[in-house]
């Protein structure tokens, strides 16, 4: 044998040692479900498109914001965000801004033109939907991605429901609005206006349809029986907005009150200071922390000189006054009336105590359950009617959240049942992974960085004009706030287990890639697993 | 400061984890390269979960990074020899020397002096060995290496006890732990404290250009250090810890957990110092109570009941007070005014 100089004996590599037979656990890879994604009603994979995010690949994030939900900008400023309330840096510092994050891509995508080709062969199928609020958008923009001809049957002037006659400009500008239902129209949506439905199973036959998606809402104000005099200027909130959006200016007068303690109450209240009145008060039955309102909106509303009389309820209304009783909490926690009145100068009383939905197009020979007011549909969204589909506020009961978000998301999932249903296939239930929680990860990892806050308009240059309040992020601050996000339960090429790893038995494949297990020299020590920082690693036994 | 951290933009988890997809390469670290040198590879047989066998690479691929390859390693007797080399297979992928258990400091002393007289001083050199190895048996050809100045990067992997002999004290084991040679049992249970070596600050006393103190928890900073010692010559003292789940009685997945802890109870000190003058220290992210690090091993068990709750109350206030004391002395709550 020859050897080099000064070596006297041959040498061997330690590689011929199998160092794996001595495992008793293995390390595995998995993708956990972030809990951003788990809030979100629209089904977005809020961890995913943040990944895209981080790198700045900014287009690419909104394409997989725009696989689950068609309206980013929208999203970004009207959503109450769930996510933001579930993500697991709390734990850490404060959420990510996940919100503001969305909205810098949205407004990206608005300036630079992007748009989502339809790829999909045409599948010869006509699908209705009724209505061009949130739901039907979402449905609309899905169906016509999976290859169906989409005509929206709409009976305003103007596209979007609540988005455009709802909730107020300054917190959504219009062109926000238009620009996110151009580029869906611009996808081969067919928008008709001013056509109103009055009877769905007419309209479907009418127009050959094969399918068709209700996303009705809730149009009408309730007017609760309240004693009025003659002279008494009663109106509801979602009257007045429709009518502010119209440019039928209500006259509300000096003092206006606004009964009902809901986001549509903070808005007719935040609108009524814009139009000028001098005194805008809200008058609500329970107490300040049993207002189904968003915190964010009372402490703007608060802001903008909105005043609150909580525990008092309007018992009668007159010209000029309303007669306030004032109640108490009872032992369980409800509101009761003393039998104490006060009156209260107002010039008009605005009702928002909440909106019902207008059934009449189901009437007639249509097997949709519409008890207590409320369409009741299966998990696909489908009505009891086949082929007939509903989403949105018209579905949600009166418990479930109406929201912008939870409408799109109804209408995403409506699209793919629809789908499913016209090709005659039963769709595959979604697997979603056990929840990536916060006491998985190793939050030493990541580096101390606080949430980056939105500019706001001041108070003082608010009163009387419909600019938006919040503005938006900045590219930098946009780059930051997404880097903030810890990539819960989801591998994020850290390289950690890749270096922590003391018998090199990680494998790096390289950028996209991720990693593998060398189980020839894994011992399964299981350091990987706990050093993850964020637990996309789970240590399984050992079957020898 | 020579432990960089991001300095302006953020990178989601900064510098703390191995490697960072949103930083350019060069400012990634050794171990996040796909290429990198594995100077300690696969098939050693090290315990699993051997913080010395991670110090050991994490060291040596950042000294091979920063030497280009030309590196010679000269190692004591001790577990990261035994691990590595048992005939004839070897783990090493760096030129490797093994001598005797006490004299790889003089080993190393020959190895560079040969390589001066032979014109290839490019080739730089570094000695390894275990606490044992270190501030024991080989302490006195050490400290004369370190007062001739000889140029050689010397690397302590401090796991605080005897173990490749079953786990017998050192003069760095800690006051109170069990060992094979200290039990837990009469009056004062484990170690004695008050006894004992604290190396680095017997290296500084020699006034030597470099003496520095890291943990495998925090391989940026191991890893900055490693280079500035190779960036300079004559002779310099790297002291690493490294938890040993079999002598500590700790779970293999927890090593570097326990580094971390170590240093952020402020038992550990990890800092850096020039010509005997401290000039950075690590400070604690998050402050932390020395019974969370305690009370995972095994070999503090006397302290504890098996719910956890403290037992021994004046025991763990006695090393609250050493880890505070480190605290002040080397800085590590920047804002605390002690
Ligand atoms: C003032 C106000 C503020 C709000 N603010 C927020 C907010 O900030 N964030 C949030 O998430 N949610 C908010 N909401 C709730 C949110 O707007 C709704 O939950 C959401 O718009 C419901 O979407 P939808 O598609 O079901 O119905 P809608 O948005 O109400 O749209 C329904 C559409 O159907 C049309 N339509 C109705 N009947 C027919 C018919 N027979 N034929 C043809 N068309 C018909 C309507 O004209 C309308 O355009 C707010 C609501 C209000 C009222
Ligand atoms: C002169 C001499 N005495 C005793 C031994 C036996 N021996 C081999 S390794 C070792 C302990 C090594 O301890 P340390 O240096 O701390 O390294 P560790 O094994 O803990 O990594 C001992 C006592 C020896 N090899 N040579
Ligand atoms: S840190 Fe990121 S992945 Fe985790 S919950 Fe928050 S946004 Fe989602
Ligand atoms: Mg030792």
């Amino acid at each position: 044998m020859t050897t080099p100089f000064a070596i006297t004996l041959g040498v061997g590599s330690s590689l011929a040692n199998k160092t794996g037979s001595w495992r008793v656990e293995r390390p595995v890879y998995v993708d956990r479900h972030p809990p951003c994604n788990n809030a979100c009603p629209a089904g977005e994979a809020t961890q995913g498109w943040l990944y895209q995010a981080e790198e700045g690949n900014y287009e690419a994030a909104w394409r997989l914001i725009m696989a689950s939900n068609p309206l980013p900008a929208i999203m970004g400023r009207a959503c109450f965000h769930p996510c933001e309330s579930a993500c697991n840096r709390v734990q850490i510092d404060e959420a990510v801004g996940i919100n503001a994050v969305e909205r810098f891509l949205g407004d990206r995508a608005i300036d630079e033109g992007w748009t989502v080709p339809v790829s999909a062969p045409p599948s010869g199928k006509r699908v209705l939907v009724v209505g061009s609020g949130p739901a039907g958008l979402a449905a609309a923009y899905h169906l016509v991605l999976l290859g169906h001809e989409v005509v929206v049957y709409e009976a305003a002037p103007q596209c979007g429901g609540m988005l455009r006659y709802g909730i107020p400009q300054y917190r959504l500008p219009r062109a926000v609005v238009d620009a996110e239902i151009d580029r869906i129209a611009a996808m081969g949506v067919r928008f008709e206006v001013e056509r109103r439905v009055e009877n769905v199973a007419d309209a479907m036959q009418r127009g050959a349809f094969d399918a068709a998606f209700v996303g009705i809402g809730a149009q009408r104000g309730k007017h609760p029986d309240i004693p009025s005099g003659d002279a008494a200027k009663v109106l509801d909130a979602v009257s007045m907005l429709h009518g502010v959006e119209e440019g039928a200016l209500p006259a509300l007068g000096r003092r206006v009150v606004i009964y009902g303690g809901g986001d549509t109450a903070m808005d007719a209240a935040r609108t009524a200071q814009r139009l000028g009145a001098a005194e805008t008060i809200l008058v609500y039955r329970r107490t300040r922390d049993q207002m189904p309102a968003h915190d964010e909106e009372v402490c703007d509303a608060a802001l903008e000189g909105v005043q609150m009389r909580w525990l008092s309820t309007v018992s009668r209304a007159d010209g000029g006054r309303l007669l306030i009783e004032t109640m108490v909490l009872n032992d369980q926690g409800l509101a009761e009336g003393t039998g104490h009145f006060e009156e209260l100068e107002a010039d008009s009383l605005v009702l928002a105590l909440g909106q019902d939905t207008d059934l009449t197009l189901f009437d007639g020979d249509v097997a949709v359950d519409t008890t207590r007011g409320v369409v009741h549909v299966d998990d696909h969204q489908m009505t009891g009617h086949a082929g007939l589909f509903c989403g949105g506020d018209a579905a949600a009961g009166p418990s479930a959240e109406r929201t912008v978000t939870a409408a799109v998301g109804d209408g995403a999932r409506a699209a793919a049942a629809i789908d499913a249903w016209l090709a005659g296939v039963t769709l595959a239930p979604t697997v979603i992974p056990p929840l990536a929680s916060a006491d998985r990860l190793n939050p030493w990892y990541y580096a101390d960085a606080s949430r980056t806050l939105r500019p706001r308009l001041e108070a003082a240059r608010r009163r009387s004009n419909f600019d938006e309040v919040v503005g938006g992020l900045t590219a930098e601050d946009a780059l930051f706030e997404a880097r903030r996000c810890m990539s819960c339960g989801n591998c994020f090429e850290c390289d950690n287990c890749y270096g922590v790893c003391p018998d090199n038995a990680v494998i790096k494949l390289g950028p996209g890639q991720r990693y593998e297990f060398n189980l020839d020299y894994c011992k399964g020590c299981g350091i990987c697993a706990t050093e993850c920082p964020c637990g996309a690693i789970d240590m399984v036994p050992e079957h020898h | 400061m020579l432990s960089e951290r991001t300095p302006v933009r953020f990178y989601q988890v900064g510098s703390f984890a191995v490697g960072n997809r949103l930083v350019e390469l060069e400012r990634r670290s050794a171990q996040s390269d796909p290429r990198r040198a594995n100077s300690l590879s696969s098939g050693h047989r090290a315990c699993a979960g051997c913080g010395e066998a991670l110090g050991a690479r994490y060291a040596l691929d950042a000294a091979m990074r920063a030497t280009r390859g030309q590196l010679i390693c000269v190692n004591s007797t001790g577990c990261l020899e035994v691990f590595s080399t048992p005939y004839p297979e070897t783990s090493w992928r760096v030129a490797w020397l093994h001598s005797l258990f006490a004299n790889a400091a003089s080993v190393a002393t020959g190895v560079a002096a040969g390589l001066r007289a032979t014109g290839r001083d490019v080739v730089r050199v570094v000695a390894q060995g275990g606490d044992g190895g270190t501030a024991d048996i080989g302490f006195g050809a050490l400290s004369g290496m370190f007062e001739r100045n000889d140029d050689v990067l010397f690397i302590c992997y401090d796991n605080q006890g005897y173990m490749n002999t079953g786990v017998q004290r050192s003069s760095t084991t800690p006051g109170a732990a069990r060992t094979a040679t200290t039990q837990a049992v009469g009056p004062q249970p484990g170690n004695a404290f008050g006894q004992g070596k604290d190396v680095a600050r017997l290296a500084m006393a020699h006034e030597i250009p470099y003496v520095a103190t890291a943990t495998v928890a925090d391989l940026f900073d191991l890893e900055s250090k490693v280079e500035r010692a190779m960036s300079l010559h004559g002779a310099r003292y790297l002291h690493v810890l490294v938890p040993c789940p079999l002598g500590w009685g700790t779970l293999s997945k927890d090593t570097i957990a326990l580094a971390r802890l170590a240093h952020e109870t402020g038992i550990f000190p990890v800092f850096e110092a020039e010509y005997g003058e401290v000039t950075s220290s690590v400070p604690l992210r998050h402050r932390t109570a020395v019974e969370e690090y305690l009370r995972p091993q095994k070999r503090f068990a006397h302290l504890f009941d098996k719910s956890g709750a403290v037992t021994s109350p004046d025991v763990v206030a006695r090393i609250q007070a050493l880890a505070d004391r480190n605290i002040r002395r080397y800085s590590l709550v920047p804002d605390e005014d002690q």
